[in-house]
Parts: structure tokens; sequence; C-alpha cells
């Protein structure tokens, strides 16, 4: 008995401090927030609240600018992962082509990664107006400089939901493009060299190297990209705060609802909705961690 | 099990909740000095004033509060960011984890309703009978501020919501007097027209959120009349009315006039569209005046009146202080109370800040040009709240309404608008 407490012993002391803040701060504060989402606490009155069970849920779901808020959020989230993938990629084969000064471009496509979001959004935010014309700002002053005028646009201030978030998603995608870059950059430095020479003597051309050599080996490398893209642009807060503001319609997504919601105090649909972003994060991640698992395990 | 488990919970987030606002207030309690007073003393006032003339005037109170209040040490505890967006969260916090401070800046009115349903402020009739304040203030803005019989704040000031700002030489392009403003929305909406055909591509400047919210509150304050327009936040006007919906597709034509980077930008943008001559006017609270004092605009460059058809009607909004329930040092935030509604404390505060005192009582002489003129208006006219700066809407309802009117920026559609502004009156 005393000899088996020695074996498993340290390794339990040493996890205990995660296990119990992991536990407390995010699994207890999940099943509180859960907890909370099933009563009526509707202000922030304290003392006991009724359970209505799935009540909010069901308002919400009947509700416009709920659903108005998802469907913005589907729609950012793939014009931010094809964005930044397409990007990430193209910049990565570019450097892996071999350039000259190849350390001072990956500083460069990796720089906006260390601007936090906020103040990249406040910036993007100018940058993002909507005048045209001899008005123009930002970047249609840009375009307009540069004799582009038929790109000078509206941004996210009209047109429709695609066009609206896309415009939200371009400063995600300028900011975490180079990150993604680096990923593939990484992947593509982990083929052995012996592979592409290979594929060279046997006569593969360029594009066929690339397709059947070594993109099929980015593929774990595009995957967890793809996880670490999508469940960041679900959380997506700061950045659509900075540059719209709060109750912007045009551009809510669950996330500012929810803060909106949170700031009157109506704490039973706050937390619905972001057990309802859980729900919908849980939907991309859960899957991965279990291919993740699986691969490791069969290892 | 449940309860102790919950209870448990509670007491860790609590503790959690403190120290992160332990750490915001101590990054911004710069101005308290360091512990001349023995601790209990401390009388620490919430509020985002936390620079330009706001905290020029919360200054001009303190010192006021140095030598009336001698037993205690101000402590300030301000949050900064635009109208509380951000103080509101740190104090929704602080008072969901039973810390309030001494004494917190509210909006006077129905903003309160929150605070007030959650049990976290406390009646303060009984010292407005103390501080003799039931006669100092006029008695209709009283009633803009007494819920079911109780007072639950001391307002330190007044501004007004419905001015139109207007800029002289743009207006004569258009051959329009701008001393003289138009007696209703039709006669402003065939003013802009004419600025329109003269060349101005965007006669009345407009900016996001709550300036949109004034706007329609402008139009309706017009088309309805005072008392109906009281009616629409009382629950007496109803919002489906055909005057409704007539005032909104006014607002609708009000909005072709605009700029159309309406949703990017922000209030004082607004205002520089006007000041250099790209629009003709904007509609905007009177915190203008005082603006345009500190970016030293010269006094004929621009001139203003009560918004088209609101003439004799004076929307006001008002910063006041609360007494929160089980509060630290309730004698030493009664004091900060006395000396925010005493005639010093609200002549020191306004003639910084750029309102007018709430104190029928102060000498206009004291104050700047603009606030002389609105000193008068605030003794003769009509009083009605002002929604958007939340004297008549409680916090959700003006999310809601804001939530609406940017989706009507885009999309046009009055019967929707209307619709959703008639639903964000029964929230709560």
């Amino acid at each position: 008995m005393h000899g088996r407490i020695r074996t498993w012993g340290p390794g339990a002391l040493v996890l205990l401090p995660t296990v119990l803040l992991l536990g407390y701060f995010v699994y207890g504060l999940i099943a509180w927030s859960f907890n909370t989402s099933l009563t009526n606490r509707h202000t922030a009155r304290k003392g006991p609240a009724n359970y209505v069970g799935f009540e909010n849920y069901a308002h919400l779901f009947g509700e416009d600018r709920f659903l108005n808020s998802l469907k913005n959020l589907g729609v950012l989230t793939v014009a931010f992962i094809v964005g930044t993938l397409i990007f990430g990629l193209l910049w990565a084969l570019l450097l892996e082509k071999g350039v000259t000064g190849e350390g001072i471009f990956r500083s460069i496509f990796l720089f906006p990664m260390a601007i936090s979001m906020i103040a990249s959004g406040v910036v993007w935010g100018w940058l993002l107006n909507p005048s045209t014309g001899d008005d123009a700002r930002g970047l249609n002053r840009l375009f307009s400089i540069l004799h582009l005028n038929f790109l000078e646009n509206p941004w996210w201030t009209a047109g429709s939901r695609w066009t609206t978030m896309a415009s939200i998603a371009l400063p995600a995608v300028w900011q975490l493009s180079g990150y993604i870059m680096a990923l593939f950059l990484a992947g593509f430095r982990g083929i052995p060299p012996e592979l592409r020479e290979a594929a060279r003597v046997d006569g593969a051309s360029e594009f066929k190297l690339y397709r059947y050599v070594l993109f099929p080996q980015l593929s774990p490398i595009a995957l967890s990209a793809l996880i670490i893209l999508g469940h960041m642009s679900l959380k997506l807060f700061d950045l659509i705060y900075a540059i719209t503001g709060p109750n912007q319609f045009r551009t809510e997504v669950p996330s500012i609802y929810m803060w909106n919601t949170l700031l009157r105090s109506d704490q039973a649909k706050a937390a619905a909705i972001a057990i309802v972003l859980l729900a919908v994060v849980a939907v991309l991640v859960i899957p991965y961690v279990a291919y993740t698992v699986r691969q490791e395990s069969d290892e | 099990m449940r309860g102790g488990l919950s209870k448990t919970l509670a007491v860790l987030g609590a503790a959690g909740l403190l120290a992160v606002s332990a750490c915001g207030n101590s990054d911004d309690g710069g101005s308290g000095g360091s512990g001349d007073a023995s601790a209990t003393k401390d009388v620490t006032v919430f509020t985002w004033w936390a620079d330009g003339g706001e905290k020029a005037g919360l200054d001009g109170l303190v010192s006021v509060f140095k030598t009336d209040c001698k037993d205690y040490k101000f402590v300030n505890s301000a949050v900064a960011g635009g109208a509380g967006s951000n103080a509101k969260q740190v104090l929704a916090n602080d008072l969901q984890a039973g810390k309030p401070p001494a004494t917190f800046q509210a909006h006077a009115g129905a903003e309160l309703r929150d605070y007030i349903n959650a049990g976290q402020v406390d009646d303060v009739s009984s010292l407005y009978k103390e501080f003799g304040l039931d006669k100092a203030f006029p008695q209709n803005l009283i009633d803009n501020l007494t819920v079911d019989g109780k007072i639950y704040s001391i307002p330190a000031n007044v501004h007004r919501a419905n001015v139109v700002w207007a800029n002289p030489t743009v207006l004569k392009k258009a051959s329009l007097d701008a001393t003289k403003a138009p007696t209703t929305v039709d006669a402003w909406i065939a003013d802009l027209g004419k600025l329109k055909a003269a060349g101005v591509k965007a006669p009345l400047a407009l900016s996001k959120g709550f300036a949109q919210e004034m706007l329609v509150e402008a139009v309706l304050l017009a088309d309805l009349g005072p008392d109906a327009f009281k009616g629409l936040w009382d629950g007496k006007t109803d919002w489906a009315g055909a005057n409704v919906t007539a005032a909104l597709n006014k607002y609708k034509t009000l909005l072709s006039y605009s700029n159309v980077d309406r949703e990017a930008i922000d209030w004082p943008d607004a205002l520089q569209y006007v000041n250099k001559g790209q629009a003709g006017y904007t509609l905007m609270g009177d915190w203008v005046a005082a603006q345009q004092v500190a970016d030293k605009v010269a006094d004929t460059a621009y001139t203003y009146w009560p918004a088209p058809g609101t003439a004799g009607t004076f929307q006001f909004l008002s910063d006041s202080f609360t007494l929160p329930t089980n509060g630290q040092d309730p004698d030493g935030a009664k004091c900060w109370l006395k000396t925010v509604g005493s005639a010093e404390g609200q002549k020191a505060f306004n003639t910084k800040k750029g309102s007018i005192p709430a104190r029928s009582d102060a000498v206009p002489a004291d104050y700047p040009k603009y606030q002389q003129s609105a000193m008068a208006d605030w003794k003769s006219n009509k009083i009605v709240p002002s929604c958007a700066h939340g004297a008549a809407c409680t916090l959700g309802q003006n999310n809601d309404i804001l939530s609406a009117l940017s989706q009507f920026s885009g999309s046009q559609d009055v019967g929707k608008l209307q619709k959703a502004l008639g639903a964000a009156m029964k929230t709560s």
C-alpha cells in the first residue's frame, strides 16, 4: 500500500493545483453558468431564483436579435477561416520557395499578431470608414489615391450580411495570417528533403510535387489551424467591439450580445447565451480532441 | 448540498471579482492623496469622470467637499469610458459582490430603476428635506426623479439634449437665417433640401449610437408634443400610433440628409463636420458648448437653438449621486451628497463641466454665455426626460432601442423600427 502511494503520489501532488484551478475556474463556473441559465434571474437582485427549465433558451431561439447574431457569427467564421488559410498558405509557399531576407518577411508577416485585438480594432475602425468620393477616408482614401475608385465600398455599414461580416473578418485575417504562415512554414520545413529529391528524380512536376507529396503531409497542420482559427472566431469580441461599438445590430455576434445582456443585469439570459456559445465551440473542438487522442494512442 | 456548493462558488467568485476590481481601482485612484486620515473615514466616490471638463468639474466638487466635510477623505474611484460604458460594468461587479462604493454616479431618472429593482440603492427623500433640496430644485425636476413616491439620488447637474448646433457660413449658401430655428421638423427638412440643392452633400451631421437615438427623440418630441412624448416612456402613449409612424418617417427622411459614415463616427467627429463647413447642422446635447470652448471655436462660428419644433421644452438629463444600500460609511456618503446638492458644490462643479446647476437659485452671471441661456430655459420651459441618457429609460430599454436604430440605419424599415421600439419599452 505504502509503496503504491509512492509511485502515484508525487505525480498526483504536482497535478493537484491544476486540477483544482481548472475544476473550479473552468468546469465549476461552466456548471454555475448552466445552472443560472435555467433560472429566472433576470435582475441583479440577490436571493433565491426559480428554475424555469429551458425557457431562456426557447426565448433566445425565438428572438430575431439572437438568430441574427448567430448567422453573423457563421458568416464571420467562414470568411475568417477561408481568408486566413489562403493568405497564410500563400505566404508560407512564397517563403518556402526561398527568398532573400526571409527572416525580415517572416517578421513582417508575424508582427500583426503582436498587436492586441482591441488596439488594432480601433485603428481598423478608422481604416474601414465608409465615406467615398471626395470625402473618402481610411482605405477608401487609399483606393482613390491609387485611382482604384471601383474598390471603394461602404465596408460593414451597408450591404449584405456577407459583405458586412467579411469586412469585419478582414482585420482578423490580417492579424492571424502570419501565424498560420508560421504553422505551414514549420510544416514544410519538417518534410525531409529526401522526399522532394525522390519525387524530382521520379520526374514529378513542381505542381505534382506539391499536390501529391507536400500538401498531404501538411493536413494535420491544416486541421490544427482550422480548429485554432475556428474557436478564435467563435469567441471574437474585442475586435468587433472596437470597430463597431456595442449595440450594432449589423455586426453583433453572440459574445457581444452576451456582454450587452449582462450589462443590463439579465444574468439568466446572458448565461444562456454563454452556454449556447460554449456548445457551438464544443461542436468544433470535441471531435478534434477525440481525433488527436485516438491518433496518439495509435502511436 | 447544492446550496452549500453554490454558496462556496459565490464566495470564491466574489473574491475573484474583488481582486479584479481592486486592481482597477488602484490604477485610477490617483488624486485621493495618500493616507493622512484613518481608513474608516474614506469616502469612495465612483464616477466615469476621468478627464477633460468632467474631471475638472469633479475636482471642483472635491475642493468644496474638503472644506465642508473636514472629517472625511475623498477617494477617487473613476473608470474612464464614454457615457460610463466601462464604469457601469465595473460598478455592477462591485455591487454584485456586496462591496459598493460609498456613493456612485448614475443618470438620474429611470436608469436608476435597475439599481432600485436590485435593491442596491437607498431612498434619499429624507436628505432632500434635511438639505432643503426639495425647495432648491424645481418641482418638475423632482417629479421626474420620483419613483413610487421615493427619490433615489441627488442630481449634480443638468444637461439639455434637444439642441441643434449650426454653422451660419454653411447656411448662408442656401440663404438660410442661422439665428432662427425652423419651427417644425417639416420646415427643417425643407431647409435641409435647400442646403443639399446648394451643394452641401450631407447637410445634417450624424454619428453612431446615442446620437441617432437623440435625433429620433427630438423628432418624436416635436411631432407629439411634450405630454404625449413623456407618455411614450411611462406607457401612456401608444408606440403603435399613427403619429409615431409619421414621426419615424420624418426621421427616415432626416437620415437621407446625413453623412454615410454615421455608423463609423462619434459625436465629436460629427461636430467637426459642422465646424469645418462640411455640414450645416448637428443635433447633440449641450456638452457641445464646453467642447467648442475647449476647442477655441469662435462664438460667431456657430449658433444653437432648441431642435426644430421643440422650442419651449427642455429635454433634460442629469448626473446624480446615490446612497448605496449597506455602503461602507453612510455618514461620509451623506456629507458628499450634501456637497453635491449645495449651492457652492453645484457652482464649483458646473462652471467647469459646462452643464447647468439643478438648483434654481444659481446666479447666471457666474456662468458662460451658453449656460446663461440654458438656465433661463430651465426655469421657464416644460421639462421632459431623455431616454438616450437614462432619464426616461432603463439600461435594458436603451440597449434594445440602440440595437433597433442601428438596424434601421441600414434597413430603413419604418414598420419594423416602430415595432422594435414598442417592444423595447415593454422590457425592463
